[in-house]
């Protein structure tokens, strides 16, 4: 841990103050940091100077960064080490054409050509417009059946493939593969001028706008060194709080409407439009677009929208805890979900499942309470009861963090209305980053651990900017969770991880 | 004269009554719900389509609707409504009756294996395992009607003198039994809790799976045999429920058509307030309606007495 740099969530270093070890070491110093409670935030390649090097962004209880320099390929650490290197491999193996030896399942991740013009890693040829031009992993016998799903699915849901290997109606293995909505967004951002980027990044992924758009002005307010006021901090947490509100909420409704009990679907599918008829008090567009600038947000919250929120909040609070109740005293809802979809705590941890998909197993992780950012550091931290790891802890989770989040916002809604400062609206423009500097911003967004990083080059341009969404984390944990699952659990189990698929492809 | 006009009017009522289930449903959601005639604007809108057909199916697919549809028409011709004579009848044709149903599946079954499609397998094993449990209900029941009737006909059972209702001597026994069949008409009807009729979740899915790949007036043809389906069972629990004495037969089965709308009430409401079982749930929920019908015969035995 010595050679690595301890970094602050949201403020930028000198890229050179990054510790860059030949790769042993850093092989060694990631394997040690992720044997003892570390967990690995971002780990991406990037270009210096016909280089290519390796950065690792860890954490336990504080941020870490170390960096090192790899060729045309360099022994793999999920070989090695732990399996929370595996998809970050297989991303760097596809980004920048470097691979990893011994890596376990070496396939590509979104199915693109590297940005280096290096030998395709997977031997692919990407004039063939057909992602999956490759083996899945096959088990074999008498009884086996294989069950491939999508990528055009019967739902209004996003493509994906999900491949089973099933005997009977039991899952052996499944397999996922996404990449059918990679646009590049980590390619586009650092080509758009500054007042496009808070666009782009509200459309990474669109459940996620707030949470990802807030990444990025963090980001760019450290890197310009842009103070942002009170008042939007308190707005901005409160975005965010009602993003996580609608979407746990509409999660709990289709939940329910997977094992086929209506009424709670019903209630919760108004509900949820509440929260985002919210986000539109506050800034005119249901998902919270166009809100978040760098240097604070577009639109001021007043005394109206103080009221409007509150006098929402108070008439809709007992009727979230009635249909909770409804949802999770029916004696039914609770045989299907229980027992469903189990991942262990240990598996989990090996995983580094982030978010509810983490706490659900009893990984306490929360971004907010961990590493927090704008106001968060003044409130209360939220406690999980069921932590089984299954399908009812999942959903028990999203209860809690809802009712915990209802309360945040009051809380944030009473120090707004306490603040005496003038607040500015701001919008965003052309600003000038530190040149050659590094910065990452974790956020808890509503599915769990966001990360953006960036570097920028000698004349303060984005240099290289990558995005982590938490489902990069917690797609395997929905693979794990059907090991010797009934198949017919899998909608139910893929729904109470609701995951992303753009956020993955990016 | 009044046994054909019931059939007839079975026979065009049959699609307004899943639309009760639908609005049942609807009010426990706090919606307002599809208009009551939804399915027969559904059959309407199917019929002007036309079919489309992969092209790795075969004639066996194209004969699936017709069969099943036929197969789902034929029983109502043995059932006496409302206590009027059914059109045929002649000893033994309940058995008869049950195995054309089977027919039916049977050949729905081979058309969506006939698809090739890893889903509708998955399908197909799930209807045929649970039907054949299904069918021990069934044949327990009629093993009890018969010790009680000393019959095994249809019209036999619901004609003049018999007991077979709640009202009869036997009336705890027929509680039993119409328990037990409610319990096979969510199961052979693919309702709530044993599958789930809305979902658009193929991997869940046990009957509607298996016509997924049918389309136009196929569908057609398997959604209104659905429908005769449900009707046939629903029919049947109310003639156990209710002894249909009133002094004039038009009266009696306009009396039939009402209370029918109960047992649909009644799936209704059952889908409103319960969540689906697991999958490894369903046999042991068939089984426990055999072991109903089943306890009926023993005690019919008088090993009690």
């Amino acid at each position: 841990m010595d050679k690595m740099l301890k970094i602050t969530n949201g403020q930028a270093v000198p890229r050179a103050s990054i510790p860059r070890v030949d790769f042993a070491e850093f092989s060694a110093a990631l394997t040690e940091f992720v044997a003892n409670d570390g967990f690995v935030v971002q780990m991406f390649a990037y270009q210096e100077a016909e280089k290519t090097l390796v950065l690792a962004v860890l954490r336990n209880t504080e941020l870490y960064v170390i960096s090192t320099e790899v060729r045309e390929s360099f022994p793999s650490l999920t070989a090695k080490a732990s399996e929370k290197f595996h998809l970050f491999e297989r991303e760097i193996a596809e980004q920048y054409g470097v691979r990893p030896e011994g890596h376990p399942w070496l396939k590509m991740v979104r199915y693109h050509a590297n940005a280096t013009g290096a030998d395709d890693v997977f031997g692919n040829d990407y004039s063939v417009d057909i992602p999956g031009n490759y083996e899945y992993f096959r088990v074999d016998g008498e009884a086996i059946h294989e069950v491939g799903v999508g990528p055009v699915h019967a739902g209004i849901i996003e493509p994906g493939h999900f491949r089973f290997q099933c005997a009977g109606e039991e899952v052996l293995h499944l397999e996922i593969q996404l990449g059918y909505q990679h646009r590049g967004v980590e390619q586009m951002l650092p080509s758009m001028p500054m007042k496009r980027m808070p666009i782009i990044c509200e459309a990474i992924a669109g459940d996620t706008a707030i949470g990802h758009n807030l990444c990025l002005c963090q980001a760019i307010e450290a890197l310009a060194g842009m103070q942002v006021l009170p008042g939007a901090s308190i707005t901005r947490c409160i975005a965010l709080e009602l993003e996580r509100l609608a979407n746990h909420i509409g999660d709990l409704g289709a939940l329910s409407g997977d094992v086929a009990f209506n009424p709670p679907a019903s209630y919760f599918g108004r509900i949820r439009g509440e929260f985002l008829n919210l986000l539109q008090v506050l800034c005119g567009n249901r998902f919270g677009k166009g809100l978040v600038r760098p240097g604070g947000v577009a639109h001021i919250m007043g005394q109206e929208q103080r009221q409007l929120l509150r006098d929402k909040l108070e008439e809709i609070t007992p009727e979230i805890e009635h249909v909770c109740d409804l949802l999770f005293t029916a004696h039914t809802v609770v045989a299907r979900f229980e027992h469903t979809g189990t991942v262990t705590k240990e598996m989990a941890t090996d995983l580094g499942l982030v978010g509810y998909a983490g706490r659900a197993c009893g990984l306490a992780y929360d971004a907010r309470i961990a590493f927090p950012t704008e106001c968060y550091q003044d409130l209360p931290a939220n406690a999980n009861k069921v932590t089984d790891g299954d399908v009812n802890s999942r959903a028990w989770v999203r209860r809690e963090e809802v009712m915990h989040s209802l309360g945040l916002i009051n809380l944030l809604l009473a120090k707004h209305e306490a603040l005496e400062e003038e607040e500015q609206a701001v919008q965003a423009r052309q600003v000038n980053l530190a040149a050659d500097a590094f910065v990452v911003t974790v956020n808890e967004g509503w599915r769990g651990e966001l990360s953006h990083a960036v570097l920028t080059d000698s004349e303060g341009k984005v240099d290289r900017y990558k995005i982590k969404d938490p489902s990069f984390h917690n797609w395997t944990g929905l693979a794990m969770s059907l090991r010797n699952q009934g198949i017919s659990d899998f909608p139910l189990c893929n729904k109470s991880y609701n995951l992303s698929y753009c956020g993955f492809d990016l | 004269m009044a046994s054909f006009l019931s059939l007839l009017l079975a026979l065009a009522a049959a699609p307004l009554y899943p639309g009760i289930i639908l609005k049942v449903k609807a009010f426990f959601a706090g919606k307002k719900g599809p208009p009551l005639l939804i399915k027969y604007y559904t059959l309407w809108k199917l019929l002007q389509k036309g079919s489309v057909y992969s092209t790795s199916t075969t004639f066996v697919f194209k004969l699936g609707p017709v069969v099943s549809f036929a197969a789902a028409v034929l029983p109502l011709l043995f059932f006496p409504f409302a206590g009027n004579a059914s059109l045929f009848s002649f000893h033994g044709d309940v058995v008869l009756m049950l195995y054309v149903m089977g027919m039916g599946r049977f050949f729905t079954v081979v058309a969506a294996l006939d698809t090739a499609s890893p889903f509708e397998g998955m399908g197909c094993a799930r209807e045929v395992f649970f039907s054949t449990l299904a069918e021990l209900t069934l044949f327990a029941i009629l093993i009890l009607f018969y010790r009680l009737s000393g019959s095994l006909s249809m019209s036999s059972f619901f004609s003049e003198g018999n007991t077979l209702t709640l009202a009869g001597a036997s009336g705890a026994l027929i509680v039993l039994v119409i328990v037990a069949l409610f319990m096979v008409l969510l199961t052979e009807n693919s309702r709530v809790p044993v599958d789930d009729p809305a979902t658009h979740l193929e991997l869940t899915m046990i009957h509607e799976v298996m016509i997924l790949d049918h389309s136009g007036p196929d569908l057609a043809l398997i959604e209104l045999g659905a429908f005769y389906k449900l009707f046939f069972y629903a029919a049947f629990i109310i003639q156990l429920l209710c002894p249909f004495s009133l002094p004039l037969s038009l009266l009696n089965i306009i009396f039939f058509f009402i209370l029918l709308a109960l047992v649909y009430t009644a799936v209704g409401v059952i889908e409103s307030i319960m969540a689906r079982f697991k999958m490894n749930l369903v046999p042991k929920f068939i089984l426990t309606s055999f072991v109903l019908g089943f306890f009926a015969v023993i005690l019919t035995m008088g090993v009690l007495q």
